[in-house]
């Protein structure tokens, strides 16, 4: 495989996807562990860049790092006060080896032409732009009732979230 | 271009992280956060595979991408809702703490 800036920007956002997410999952202070939260999803962001998806990546950074992030920043803040957990981790043991298990099988899996048969390698050159994907949300034979259920969802879940917060007393 | 399987390798790693901090985490916003992690290794994928198939015109792997986005937003509020909740009601983020139902 040439070097060149594709490769150079995979192994960058290769970098901060991982460790962005060994950083969520092993740091003790959770504040903390949200910037690494922040990180990863950047690189993710920068993935779908290089998947030739700009639209998906400038929406993973609004509603991921913008929105998802400043909730859970908000939800550490608000619960900051226990500080009696001692113990970061239970079943340390069976989940690592459940996630290596894991991990390993996947890994078969991908690289391996074992399930599935091979994988094309080449990508198609030409690529769909964001306009095609707004004609396909109302094409006939489109996303119309998912894009509306989506609608209806976030509504239901924003009212929802505000009821099950709420407080009693007022 | 970078070949498909190192895509799906690394989306692998990260969900295989995703998982590990799912099941051994104790704090319930770090329970949260590795799903997300779970969910965003789960969109690297869809993205990957739209891009190097054969598409049909209407961007199933796209789409989907961005549904799922939908339904994380979603999932992340009413998630963290709860978690706030059981904290005001309980004092405790630990999920083995918010035993009320249990039989």
């Amino acid at each position: 495989m040439e070097l060149n800036a594709v490769t150079i920007g995979f192994a960058v956002f290769t970098l901060l996807t991982l460790g962005g997410g060994i950083g969520v999952v092993t740091t003790r202070n959770l504040f903390q562990g949200t910037i690494w939260l922040m990180v990863s999803l950047f690189g993710v962001a920068g993935y779908m860049v290089l998947l030739s998806a700009p639209f998906l990546a400038a929406v993973q950074v609004l509603v991921y790092i913008g929105a998802i992030a400043i909730l859970i920043t908000f939800a550490v803040m608000l619960t900051r006060s226990v500080t009696r957990i001692r113990r970061r981790y239970i079943r340390t043991l069976p989940s690592l080896i459940g996630a290596l298990v894991l991990f390993i099988i996947l890994i078969a899996g991908v690289t391996l032409p074992v399930f599935g048969g091979q994988r094309p390698e080449d990508a198609p050159a030409v690529v769909a732009t964001t306009t095609d994907f707004g004609l396909a949300l109302v094409h006939e034979n489109g996303y119309v009732a998912p894009f509306m259920l989506a609608s209806l969802l976030l509504t239901a879940a924003m009212i929802g979230a505000i009821f099950i917060a709420r407080d009693e007393e007022t | 271009m970078v070949p498909l399987w190192m895509y799906l390798a690394a989306a692998a790693a990260l969900f295989s992280i995703g998982v590990f901090g799912a099941l051994s985490r104790r704090n319930a916003v770090a329970i949260l956060m590795s799903i997300e992690l779970m969910l965003n290794a789960v969109n690297i994928n869809l993205v990957a595979f739209w891009r190097y198939g054969e598409d049909g015109g209407l961007l199933a792997g796209y789409a989907f991408t961005a549904f799922v986005l939908i339904v994380a937003a979603a999932e992340a509020a009413v998630g963290l809702a709860i978690i706030i909740s059981v904290y005001r009601n309980r004092r405790s983020v630990i999920p083995e703490e918010a035993d009320a139902l249990k039989g």
